[in-house]
């Protein structure tokens, strides 16, 4: 932990934040602290956890996606087309949407690296033109029509307590523990990942160091539209329906738990357990207030909040120290 | 001095090197070579064809045919920068190109991380040889430590230890010293030469001719895209080296002038603040260019940085024209006549995509209004002529973003931004930096004619020559105290680079 002080200060921070709040949820309320709450805590939010790694690595690498949530519906409604009523299963679920949502990543990419254009702005173009798309063809309407194993609920973690409560663990669990995985090796453990930090830490260190900047952008966005892509497929098994519009305005609750996980807009900085911990805090914080009996309202305020409170002060690295002494020596010379 | 390494065999061999741009000539015919375990100096004015030639050697710029390039021997055709690499050839870039946010050990074994087929990455390796080669260089660093939590001479340790991970055997030096205090670039030649002992060529670049003949056995002198020639070091002075870069003799007389009876313009008595500097007095009188020189970290820019508002001193008195000033910002400061030039005016002194009209008018937008309250591009135009002209800046269209423009011509245009605030008190902070030899002439004939003209100027440099032969009165910073006032007409740059540098 000390050590984790040093090199991730954002993330020892949040960590030490969460644990007080569930620490206060726990002793405040008794139903937080249950399996049941805690299981449904994970099957809540873990299609959120699969975008955020998804993002992270576009951050790192100096990029940014508003586009992944639209493109996710668009994912879900191509998937659905493509099956019907009736045709696939999960192993063909995965590989179609995993590649729509990775080649909707590389049109992202080859739009950046094709023009000279910043991440921010073409993925703004391909969120409106995604989502225009969509509710052009789909009227808006939701699709109920959908095969039987995309629908059904599969528990890869059953118990019922004593007093007859059930508490269960959905698939999509596991699929996040995989995507989260994955995510960690890519990022940590190959020479891509080192490549992506680098890139976005210095573009142009890693041009001279002969970094291959298209493919850096293709990794970044590809990985982030095959988590887009897996993340749509699973919320669609959560939600048992197609919604066009249901995945709207995601993209920035996700990108404020990315950031407030210690990920630097502009790149070179971020990890998978900051992520986790910036899910986990809006997902806790949401939870929390939930139980509590809070207005929702509060909650967005209390996420801005927290977002303005952690950025700001790991931003500035501000020296209370010397804050403290100037303080004293200004007092000193006014008293005499 | 190394010794000359006559006979060794040779790292590089260039015969004939000629680069075209469009119109441009960069390279006319240039020869080049470097023996192994040579320290070796390219020397030349900015874009004289340098870093042209530093391109061409390592793939990045393919030179017109006929060029002959040898590398360690074996006669190259074409070479892609990864070649380069693989060959043992290194850049260390004046700007390092290094990843902040990343660990001293992951920059240096970041190229290892680079090209071949998607894999898991060695990081165990990786950190042992990191650690290996730092204690070759003789170094100590905590290899987890991220690169922006350590200070630029220990960033540049890192990036020399990158070079040698790749087996580089010509390892180019960009300008290494230019952000190093004296006893960090007395480091930094310490590991200079041990590398040189152990077979490794370095070719060394840099604008302060002191420790090029100092460090390196040869010098290779580069004028306007041609050769102008090779010279070994021996006998040879910083005089000699100037003229032969420039083509023109340097003058390097004292101009000191006794202005003990002109009318103060600056008087600071008692000055302190905690921490920075203690106590100082000092008065700059009208016409008088006074130097402030030491050790960095002695308190000079902090000094300037009272002055002109961007902190507040704890204690003590300033005046300006004999009235008390309290600056409480820069625009202020601006406002009661005080301009300052700060040391980093590359980044923080310009505004580099915007134009060179713009940048000059920034400082003084308020008074270039029309009508309206709005801004007049007649107005704006006079001023922007006028500026262009008076300090001779070589520009294609005032409409140009000042990027285009080379270090000595921005550094006129940041003089022209200042000066158009009509300023009564000039602060220079470390002017020349990454400016070549000529460009300083000419910066240095602009600040003697301001000087002329009743402007005060205080000219803080830590070269010492700077300050000797182009100030008044000479003060001598450390440790946040003036230690003593020097007059350069009664001492020798050595006598005084000896005191200060003690």
């Amino acid at each position: 932990m000390p050590r984790l002080f040093t090199t991730h200060p954002v993330e020892a921070r949040l960590a030490i934040v969460l644990a007080l709040i569930v620490l206060g949820l726990s002793l405040s309320t008794d139903s937080f602290l249950t399996l049941a709450n805690l299981t449904s805590l994970l099957n809540n939010n873990s299609v959120d956890l699969i975008w955020a790694v998804g993002l992270l690595v576009v951050l790192i690498a100096g990029g940014i996606d508003i586009s992944f949530a639209v493109a996710a519906s668009v994912v879900q409604y191509l998937t659905a087309q493509i099956f019907g009523a009736t045709g696939g299963n999960w192993a063909l679920g995965f590989i179609v949407a995993g590649s729509l949502g990775i080649g909707l990543g590389l049109i992202n990419a080859a739009l950046i690296h094709g023009f000279r254009v910043i991440s921010i702005v073409i993925t703004i173009a391909t969120f409106n033109a995604y989502f225009g798309l969509l509710m052009s063809f789909t009227k808006g309407r939701n699709i109920y029509t959908l095969p039987d194993w995309w629908v059904d609920r599969i528990f890869i973690f059953e118990h019922q307590s004593e007093n007859g409560v059930w508490s269960e663990l959905n698939l999509s669990v596991a699929v996040m523990i995989v995507c989260v995985f994955a995510t960690v090796v890519l990022i940590r453990w190959t020479n891509i990942g080192r490549q992506l930090y680098a890139f976005g830490d210095n573009p142009e260190g890693a041009r001279r160091a002969g970094v291959n900047i298209a493919l850096m952008q293709a990794v970044a966005f590809g990985w982030m539209g095959m988590m887009a892509g897996i993340g749509g497929l699973m919320q669609v098994n959560i939600a048992q329906e197609v919604i066009p519009n249901a995945l709207y305005g995601r993209e920035l609750d996700v990108l404020a738990a990315v950031v407030l996980g210690g990920a630097r807009l502009g790149g070179g900085r971020g990890s998978v357990l900051g992520c986790i911990l910036g899910v986990m805090f809006v997902a806790v914080t949401r939870n929390g207030l939930n139980l509590l009996g809070v207005s929702p309202f509060a909650f967005q305020m209390i996420i801005g909040a927290a977002i303005l409170v952690a950025i700001s002060s790991s931003n500035l690295n501000f020296d209370w120290r010397g804050a403290a002494r100037r303080r004293r020596a200004t007092t000193g010379r006014d008293a005499a | 001095m190394s010794g000359t390494k006559e006979g060794a065999p040779f790292a590089l061999k260039l015969r004939g090197v000629s680069k075209r741009f469009g119109g441009v000539q960069a390279l006319n015919q240039v020869d080049f070579n470097v023996r192994a375990g040579e320290v070796h100096c390219l020397a030349g004015e900015n874009g004289c064809g340098k870093s042209t030639l530093i391109k061409i050697v390592t793939g990045v710029y393919t030179p017109e045919p006929g060029a002959e390039i040898e590398v360690f021997g074996e006669p190259q055709t074409g070479m892609t920068p990864t070649q380069a690499r693989d060959m043992g050839i290194a850049v260390i870039w004046q700007d390092l190109a290094l990843f902040p946010h990343m660990t001293v050990a992951e920059n240096i074994g970041f190229d290892q991380m680079v090209g071949g087929r998607p894999r898991l990455a060695a990081l165990g390796q990786i950190r042992a040889r990191a650690a290996q080669l730092l204690e070759r260089l003789g170094v100590t660093l905590d290899l987890d430590a991220r690169l922006n939590t350590l200070p630029i001479a220990q960033r540049q340790i890192v990036a020399i230890a990158r070079a040698l991970m790749g087996e580089a055997r010509l390892i180019f030096m960009d300008e290494p010293t230019a952000s190093l205090t004296q006893s960090e670039t007395d480091a930094l030649l310490g590991i200079v030469r041990t590398l040189s002992t152990e077979g490794v060529a370095i070719v060394f670049v840099s604008h302060r001719l002191a420790e090029v003949l100092e460090i390196s056995s040869r010098v290779t002198v580069v004028r306007d895209g041609r050769l102008e020639g090779i010279y070994p070091t021996e006998g040879m002075t910083q005089a000699r080296l100037g003229e032969l870069m420039t083509g023109h003799t340097m003058d390097h007389q004292v101009i000191a002038r006794d202005k003990s009876a002109a009318a103060p313009v600056l008087e600071i008595d008692g000055l302190s603040r905690h921490g920075q500097f203690e106590d100082i007095s000092l008065t700059i009188r009208k016409g008088e260019v006074v130097g402030l020189t030491g050790l960095i970290g002695a308190g000079r820019t902090e000094l300037a940085h009272a002055l002109i508002g961007r902190t507040r001193p704890d204690r003590g008195m300033v005046k300006l024209c004999g009235r008390e000033i309290r600056p409480r910002n820069i625009r202020e400061a601006i406002s009661l006549g005080i301009a300052y030039v700060s040391e980093d005016r590359l980044s923080l002194g310009l505004i580099q995509p915007q134009s060179i009209a713009d940048n000059i008018s920034i400082t003084v937008l308020d008074r270039i209004l029309g009508g309206l309250g709005l801004i007049s591009p007649a107005q704006k135009k006079v001023l922007v002529s006028h500026w262009i002209e008076d300090l001779a800046v070589k520009i294609g269209r005032p409409e140009d973003a000042v990027s285009t423009l080379s270090g000595g011509n921005q550094q006129r245009v940041v003089l022209a931004k200042w000066l158009a605030t009509e300023p009564r008190l000039l602060i220079l902070d470390s002017p020349t930096v990454g400016v070549d030899v000529g460009a300083r002439a000419g910066i240095f004939r602009i600040v003697h004619r301001l000087a002329e003209a009743g402007l005060a100027i205080l000219l803080i440099s830590d070269e010492v020559s700077e300050v000797y032969h182009n100030a008044d009165r000479m003060l001598h910073m450390a440790d946040g105290r003036l230690v003593e006032t020097y007059d350069p007409r009664g001492t020798t740059v050595e006598a005084m680079e000896a005191r200060i540098y003690a």
